[in-house]
This record gives structure tokens, C-alpha cells and sequence, in this order.
């Protein structure tokens, strides 16, 4: 039942680091995205 | 490969995700009277949503030739009118320029959202969450006129290692992401339908945050459960002549033999490339969800397979069109897993007595694993017997 609760709490710890990580790769859609990218020129 | 088998898939699968009455046409409509342009006629085929050849309009969009000279009174503004500049922007023909970064932003009308609103909230919806309550519903009535499958003559009372703690934890990993996956699912896709009406938009909205939080982020879980279990188990679902056999009787499921298996009997096999392949095509859809306009597949898939059975798919899609139709493949797809899933649950909990312990703990009754899985004991005790580890 540990291994259980393991993997339960390993698959939340990797929801909560995922949104960081991919932001290090430039990869959260929301900064691709954001208001400064856009040039008015 | 069996295309005939192909075919029908494709078949049950156009027969799902279409609407019987667009299969109609609606009868040609002489348009002299408006000078081409459409008719009561077109507009009551509409709303009785037949089939209406939009050529009529998504072709008419001027023509340069036809433009009068600069000279002439009150300008030109080229060949074509401010109803056929409109219709080019309607029918995303317009050659349009923008200061938006960001792919698709030059879509500025891409009518195919309805289509695909309309499926989601209807069929999708409807056959997806009868699916699910039917094989809860089957599973309720085989459990009360098969039982539990018991130990036959009962516990040996000495256990067998079934698998080993990383085994157990791919599993778990890849088990715990998808219910949360499923739930948080269900809860996007008929929130709206099922839940507002009785929690009213206040309590739904951070209820519906959260979970396009969770459904975003714990995806990465089960991608990685998805390589972990098929790295550790691949080998042991190999299909063999054995689960022939194992099938043929029933897999003890129905009836009470015991029929011989290895590591994993063929309802198991069934199950492993089930999640994989399914896993896999959930999981790239997700991405294409997750990265938006990044991952265009469908268009190409389509080509592959009008080459292959001499189908008429489109293989000209707009950028929403390819995210829409990601959207419902990865709805359709989840579903069939979760119905997968949910029998899968079944056998390994409350179906079977002594099945939940091999991921519980790891530990088997050695008398269970000899009714269930005979030559994987065996295997494992000749390797005992030399000295190696199961």
C-alpha cells in the first residue's frame, strides 16, 4: 500500500512541478503567447 | 492487415461521430431570382441542417477583371465588393494580414466550431457517458450472478512475490494520473451539462479551474507511468499460442477452469496493449491539446488513410479544425479507455479474491498464482531453485 500511496503522491509532485519545467524550456503557452511578444512596428 | 476489419472500425466510428441527417442532401435551389445569391430556400435547408452546396457564396468572392476603370465614378475598389470581401473572410479565403503573433491568428472565421460544439455537447456526451454506465451497470449484474472468483480449495496461506515495488509504482503512477485524468475529464467535457445546473456557475468555476489544472499537468504523470510499465512489462505481453487457449476457455472468468499463463493470461495482454496503444494516442492528442496549433495531424492522417481504403476525407484542414477534431479523438479515445479501465478495476478488486494483493503489497497467494498464472510459479521456482531472483 506504500508503493501505492508513492506513485498517488509521485503523480501530484509531477503536476506541480510540470507548469516550472516547461516554463525553463519556454514551453508554457501562456508566456508564448503574452502581450509583449507582440510588436506594433 | 485485415482491412476489412480496418474498414469497419472506420465504419462504427463514422457511424458514432455523425449526425444521420447530414448524411442528407438538400435538393438544388435555382437562385435566378436573387442573382445568385441564396434563396429562402438555402436558409430553411439550414435550419433543418441538410446539406447545402455553399459554392454558390464561397466562390463568388469577385473577380479582378470585372473591376470598373479608376476613372470612373466614385472610385473602384478593385473586382470585388465589400459582400464579396465578407464572403472571402467567411469562407477563410480573404488574404489577410495581422499585427496577432501566434499561428492560426489570420483565421478569422472558421465556422466549423459548431459542428464540433454540437458533437461534443450531443453524441460525444451521450454514447461516451452510456458507455460508462453500461459497463458499470453489466459488471453490477455479472457480479451478482457470477460471484466472486474465490480461490479454488482455498489459500495455500504462503505468499509468491507477483511484483516488485518499481513494478507496482509504474503501475500506480500510471493508474493514480489516469483517474484523476478521467474524473477531471468527465468534469470539463459535461460540467457545463451535468453539474451547473444543480451548483450553479459560482461553485463550478474554481471546481473547473482546478481541474483543467490537475487534467493539464498530471498528464506528464501518466506519460511517464506509460513508458514505465511498458518498458517493464512489454516483454511478458508478447501475444503467444497460449492465450489462444487461455481465450478459448473462458479465461476462468466465465465457467471454472483454470486455464494455463504465464506472467500475464491473455485478458491482461488484452488489457497492457489497450492502455499502451490507446495511452499513446491520448497522450499525443492531449499534446496537441496542451501546445495548441503545434501538433496538426489530422490532415495527414486523413491522406494516409484515403490512400490506403479510397476514402474522401478532407486533407485540407484549418488550424481549429485540426485542434477541434483533436479534441473529439481524445475524448473518444479516454472513453474507450475508461470503459476498459473500469472492467479492468472490477477483475482486479472486488471480481477476484487475492487479485488486488499483487499491487496491494506485491505479495500472491502461492495457491492463487497456481490457479491463475501455473507456469509463471513454475518459472519462478525453477529460478529460486537456481538461486536467481523472480
Amino acid at each position: 500500500m506504500k508503493v501505492m500511496l508513492a506513485g498517488f503522491i509521485a503523480a501530484l509532485v509531477i503536476a506541480a512541478l510540470a507548469p516550472p519545467v516547461l516554463n525553463q524550456f519556454g514551453w508554457s503557452s501562456a508566456e508564448q503567447y503574452k502581450s509583449e511578444s507582440v510588436r506594433l512596428d | 492487415m485485415n482491412f476489412k476489419l480496418l474498414g469497419a472500425a472506420v465504419f462504427a466510428l463514422a457511424t458514432l461521430i455523425s449526425n444521420p441527417v447530414w448524411a442528407q442532401d438538400a435538393q438544388s435551389v435555382d437562385r435566378s431570382a436573387t442573382g445568385g445569391a441564396q434563396t429562402l430556400e438555402d436558409i430553411m435547408a439550414r435550419q433543418k441542417q441538410l446539406e447545402v452546396d455553399d459554392s454558390f457564396r464561397s466562390e463568388n468572392l469577385g473577380n479582378p477583371a470585372d473591376a470598373p476603370p479608376i476613372s470612373g465614378p466614385l472610385g473602384t475598389q478593385g473586382g470585388s465588393s465589400v459582400a464579396d470581401d465578407y464572403r472571402a473572410i467567411r469562407y477563410n479565403k480573404a488574404d489577410a494580414s495581422t499585427q496577432v503573433r501566434g499561428p492560426a491568428a489570420d483565421v478569422m472565421i472558421q465556422d466549423g466550431g459548431m459542428s464540433w460544439l454540437k458533437l461534443r455537447e450531443g453524441p460525444v456526451i451521450t454514447y461516451g457517458g452510456s458507455a460508462i454506465l453500461g459497463m458499470i451497470i453489466l459488471l453490477t449484474i455479472f457480479y451478482f450472478v457470477r460471484g466472486k472468483m474465490r480461490i479454488e480449495g482455498g489459500p495455500a496461506g504462503t505468499t509468491i512475490e507477483r511484483f516488485k515495488a518499481i513494478e507496482r509504482f509504474g503501475h500506480w503512477l500510471l493508474a493514480g494520473s489516469f483517474i484523476a485524468l478521467a474524473l477531471t475529464g468527465l468534469l470539463t467535457l459535461m460540467g457545463r451539462s451535468f453539474l451547473i445546473p444543480i451548483i450553479g456557475h459560482e461553485a463550478f468555476s474554481p471546481l473547473a479551474i482546478g481541474s483543467k489544472w490537475l487534467h493539464n499537468n498530471i498528464a506528464w504523470a501518466f506519460m511517464l507511468g506509460l513508458v514505465l510499465t511498458f518498458v517493464m512489462w512489454v516483454a511478458h505481453n508478447i501475444p503467444n499460442k497460449l492465450d489462444w487457449q487461455w481465450l478459448k476457455a473462458g479465461g476462468g472468468i466465465v465457467g471454472n477452469a483454470h486455464p494455463s499463463a504465464k506472467k500475464f493470461n491473455a485478458g491482461q495482454k488484452i488489457v497492457f496493449w489497450t492502455v499502451m496503444i490507446l495511452g499513446v494516442s491520448v497522450s499525443w492528442s492531449g499534446l496537441s491539446l496542451l501546445f495548441p496549433f503545434e501538433f496538426l495531424m489530422f490532415a495527414d492522417t486523413f491522406a494516409i488513410i484515403n490512400s490506403i481504403l479510397g476514402t474522401d476525407l478532407p486533407t485540407v484542414l484549418a488550424p481549429h479544425e485540426e485542434m477541434q477534431l483533436g479534441n473529439i479523438w481524445h475524448s473518444i479515445v479516454a472513453f474507450v479507455m475508461m470503459v476498459a479501465i473500469i472492467a479492468h478495476i472490477y477483475i482486479g478488486s472486488v471480481g477476484m479474491e487475492g487479485a488486488f494483493e499483487a499491487m496491494g503489497n506485491g505479495q500472491v497467494d502461492v495457491e492463487w498464482a497456481r490457479q491463475h498464472h501455473d507456469l509463471w510459479v513454475e518459472e519462478v521456482q525453477a529460478k529460486q531453485g537456481k538461486g536467481e531472483s523472480s
